[in-house]
């Protein structure tokens, strides 16, 4: 049976091809690291990186969420907002009940807010792009009504300590993002709820024929989704020690951007928390290069639509080749 | 007989309208391969559908093993040895092969976390039964489709099915990889699975099966042992006869030539075909599905590259054309699947009949909606169709008025030719009559029309003159009286008989 035989088992060589194009961001991810090393002195220092990793955290924490709805085919665009309501609640109900209680029940709002979404998208058949664009908007505004329109500020100091733990230069968010990435990629690849993620999206009928629960499993994705954006906003207020009502605004946008830049498929069917990493961490090394560059503001956004299109470009090109 | 595995019996499937089927019953023996023929829409998917559990039948029963059977699902059915190999393939691309043969129903603990190495060990036991070259870890997307086609197959060896049923399992394979699947079902078969295999392909089905069963319009019109049979007296349970309609006419004034094709060819699709049609006349093309009707229209519109042969155009030698250029000489193609090809179904019936002709209706790129509406009228009036008004969504009428608004949007680029492809398929009966009176109108208004049918005797009834169409070449040529039900089986199933022996 000779025509019956994978042609695309070649050598190592062909193998590793194959493997760098299909992670094409952590090739992208080098050259932005050697670049900007070259061109700022203070880039490559155990300071800076130990930064660099915890201001990407934050996307990151967003992004694995994001990237289990992605793969699933469908996007999440309520995670900035949630972020805020988390934050504003683990702070604002500090006062009435104690610190812990006021994170779990912010917690809680989270995975609440995204099982609601993904009820709506998994029961309405509605695209999910609309139910949570609503989301967006909805829990936005309810977030300025619970906060009365203020930042709201910790009393009890102590609460901007939790996170201050370091490993070297790494921080306790740093260390989180990338647990969950890594316990997230484990249930892509070693669970059924994995092997669902993929099949759903990937070919939905056939997913559907074999007996998968689609709806129940997409409802699954949006609680994670936006119990991993609670987390965020919760970190996140700590680190500030303040829930601004605008918090994590337009951070949707920066973590669909993480996600496609790593190279998850906005179609679904495709993608990894591997490729996730790999895109956060690209746009955390271009936010920060960028600035210790001192570049302006509006030259940062350029260079960052210009990236990603142009990684993106680059994803066209090569998987093109691939499908040849 | 013990040796049944499935039996099928009086199962009736009503759809709005449609009748799918009607008290079908039919059994499958362990080590056998059963065929299952009839036309399109003869109800052979519905069928099928209804043994995966895809659809509920309304009346009937299914005894599987000797025990009446309820199939909730397609999974259900697959657990219970009952596999349906799609002709679409049911798989993720992304996913490995592993993955895919036991798609939904991995092992797993009860944490839900995989047991990926018995995952592997099983999927390789089944891909090494078959004989596959490829391994279980390999991503289903980069196989080749015969390879997709063997992963679905792995599900058999996997689920140790009982029963397994092929649905136009050789559409898109070469010949080697026929032989490869001939091969395996061979293999099956010797070990006692029960096979069913759907196909339009006459040959095949003469080589592989033990059995053949005819559907024609959801009833059954016989189960008849292949060895025993031959080509026509499938071809002609199959075709059968069905109600005579009243078929109008065209009176036979011919003028001009409009059309003459010659020796036009296309590698694996037709060769040599020659014909010309008149002004005023009706040419009908006959012939069953796969014999390259719609692919000589669409190639000479344009759609498809010919490899070879000339086209020559009211009297003038012209190169082969794009489908634009068609249009501008004044040819119209009506396409088969109307919902994919023929209309916006999200617009109404004013919007999709000037959609072709957008420069007739617009002045400076700006619509001339009065125009536009005036359009609409004259061919609603003309064609008597159904519908509220102008911006009725085309989604929301029946499937006749829906071609009627397909046929309006071809006449108002006042044509010369039109081609219409499989014109009352799906269609009702008051709606296509009126299709066939439509058809009268235009040839004695001097249009030349080609009509392509698999309905007997809607292309004798409404064709001056009929051309068979069988593998691919034109067998046979009918006019006056000779045009007859008799003549037109033979030349399509002797055909086939030569090219199968």
């Amino acid at each position: 049976m000779s025509s019956v035989t994978d042609r695309r088992t070649g050598s190592p060589l062909h193998n590793l091809l194959n493997l760098l194009l299909r992670n094409h961001i952590w090739v992208f991810l080098a050259l932005t690291v050697v670049v900007f090393s070259l061109a700022s002195p203070y880039f490559l220092t155990i300071n800076n990186v130990g930064n660099i990793l915890t201001q990407g955290a934050f996307i990151g924490i967003l992004a694995i969420g994001m990237t289990m709805v992605m793969i699933d085919g469908e996007i999440d665009l309520s995670v900035g907002a949630i972020l805020a309501l988390a934050s504003a609640l683990a702070i604002g109900l500090q006062d009435h009940m104690g610190v812990w209680p006021a994170v779990f029940l912010g917690l809680m709002s989270g995975a609440a807010l995204g099982f609601v979404n993904g009820t709506l998208v998994a029961l309405s058949g509605m695209h999910s792009f609309i139910v949570t664009l609503g989301g967006l908007i909805g829990i936005r505004g309810l977030v300025f009504v619970y906060s009365g329109e203020n930042a709201l500020m910790v009393q009890d100091f102590s609460y901007t300590e939790i996170p201050e733990i370091y490993l070297g230069p790494i921080s306790l968010t740093a260390i989180l993002f990338f647990v969950l990435a890594l316990f997230f990629q484990w249930v892509l690849s070693s669970t059924r709820h994995g092997r669902e993620t993929y099949a759903v999206g990937d070919n939905i009928e056939a997913a559907h024929d074999a007996g998968i629960n689609v709806k129940r499993h997409k409802i699954i994705n949006f609680t994670i989704c936006g119990t991993l954006a609670a987390i965020c906003g919760i970190l996140l207020s700590m680190r500030l020690g303040t829930a601004e009502p605008n918090a994590g605004k337009i951070w949707e946008l920066w973590t669909i951007i993480a996600v496609v830049l790593g190279g998850t498929r906005l179609q679904g069917g495709f993608g990894s928390m591997w490729m996730t990493i790999g895109g956060v961490l690209t746009l955390a090394v271009l936010r920060n290069g960028l600035r210790l560059l001192n570049t302006p503001n509006y030259v940062e956004l350029m260079v960052m639509g210009g990236v990603l299109v142009l990684a993106l470009a680059l994803d066209k090109l090569l998987n093109h080749k691939e499908d040849r | 007989m013990d040796d049944v595995i499935l039996k099928v019996e009086g199962i009736t499937k009503t759809f709005p309208g449609v009748k799918a089927l009607d008290d079908v019953s039919f059994d499958i023996r362990r080590g056998e391969v059963h065929a299952l023929v009839g036309e399109n829409g003869a109800g052979k998917s519905t069928l099928m559908k209804a043994l995966a559990g895809l659809h509920k039948p309304d009346q009937g029963q299914i005894i599987y093993q000797g025990a009446p059977t309820e199939v909730t699902g397609p999974l259900d059915a697959r657990q219970k040895g009952i596999l349906l190999i799609h002709q679409e393939l049911s798989l993720s691309p992304e996913l490995s092969v592993a993955e895919n043969i036991y798609l939904g129903a991995w092992p797993t603990n009860r944490f839900g976390v995989l047991k990926k190495r018995e995952l592997r060990r099983n999927a390789s036991a089944a891909l090494q039964a078959l004989g596959c070259g490829f391994g279980p870890d390999v991503r289903v997307g980069t196989l080749s489709v015969a390879m997709q086609q063997m992963v679905e197959i792995a599900r058999a060896e996997a689920f140790r099915a009982n029963v397994v049923i092929f649905d136009e399992p050789t559409a898109s394979l070469t010949d080697t990889e026929k032989e490869q699947l001939f091969h395996t079902i061979r293999g099956l078969k010797a070990r006692g699975v029960g096979i069913v295999y759907i196909s339009h392909k006459m040959d095949e089905i003469f080589d592989i099966t033990d059995r053949i069963t005819v559907l024609r319009d959801g009833k059954v019109q016989g189960t008849v042992e292949t060895a025993a049979t031959d080509l026509n007296q499938v071809t002609r349970m199959m075709i059968g006869r069905t109600l005579d309609a009243y078929f109008v006419k065209a009176k036979a004034e011919f003028g001009e030539e409009v059309l003459r094709v010659d020796g036009l060819s296309k590698q694996g699709l037709f060769r040599d075909v020659s014909f010309s049609v008149r002004e005023g006349e009706v040419l009908g093309l006959y012939g069953l599905v796969g014999a390259g009707r719609s692919e000589v229209v669409e190639t000479v519109f344009g759609v498809r590259k010919a490899d070879g042969g000339k086209i020559t155009w009211k009297g003038g030698e012209i190169d082969l054309p794009t489908p634009r250029q068609s249009i501008d000489m004044g040819m119209a193609l009506v396409p088969e699947s109307r919902k994919e090809q023929g209309l916006v179904l999200m617009m109404g019936g004013r919007e999709n009949t000037s959609l072709p002709h957008l420069r007739l209706f617009s002045e400076l790129s700006i619509m001339n909606r009065s125009r536009e509406l005036a359009t609409f009228e004259k061919y609603r009036s003309a064609l008597s169709i159904k519908t509220t008004g102008p911006d009725q969504a085309v989604s929301q009428l029946s499937g006749g008025n829906q071609q009627k608004f397909v046929l309006a949007k071809w006449l108002c680029a006042d044509p010369k030719l039109i081609i219409l492809d499989e014109p009352t398929r799906g269609i009702d009966v008051g709606s296509k009559s009126a299709i066939h009176e439509l058809i009268a109108d235009l040839a004695e208004q001097g249009l030349a029309v080609i009509v392509i049918s698999s309905e007997m005797p809607e292309v004798l009834g409404v064709s001056h003159r009929v051309l068979t169409m069988s593998e691919g070449a034109i067998v046979a040529e009918f006019e006056g009286d000779d045009m007859t039900e008799e003549n037109l089986i033979d030349a399509v199933s002797h055909h086939r008989g030569e090219a199968a022996a």
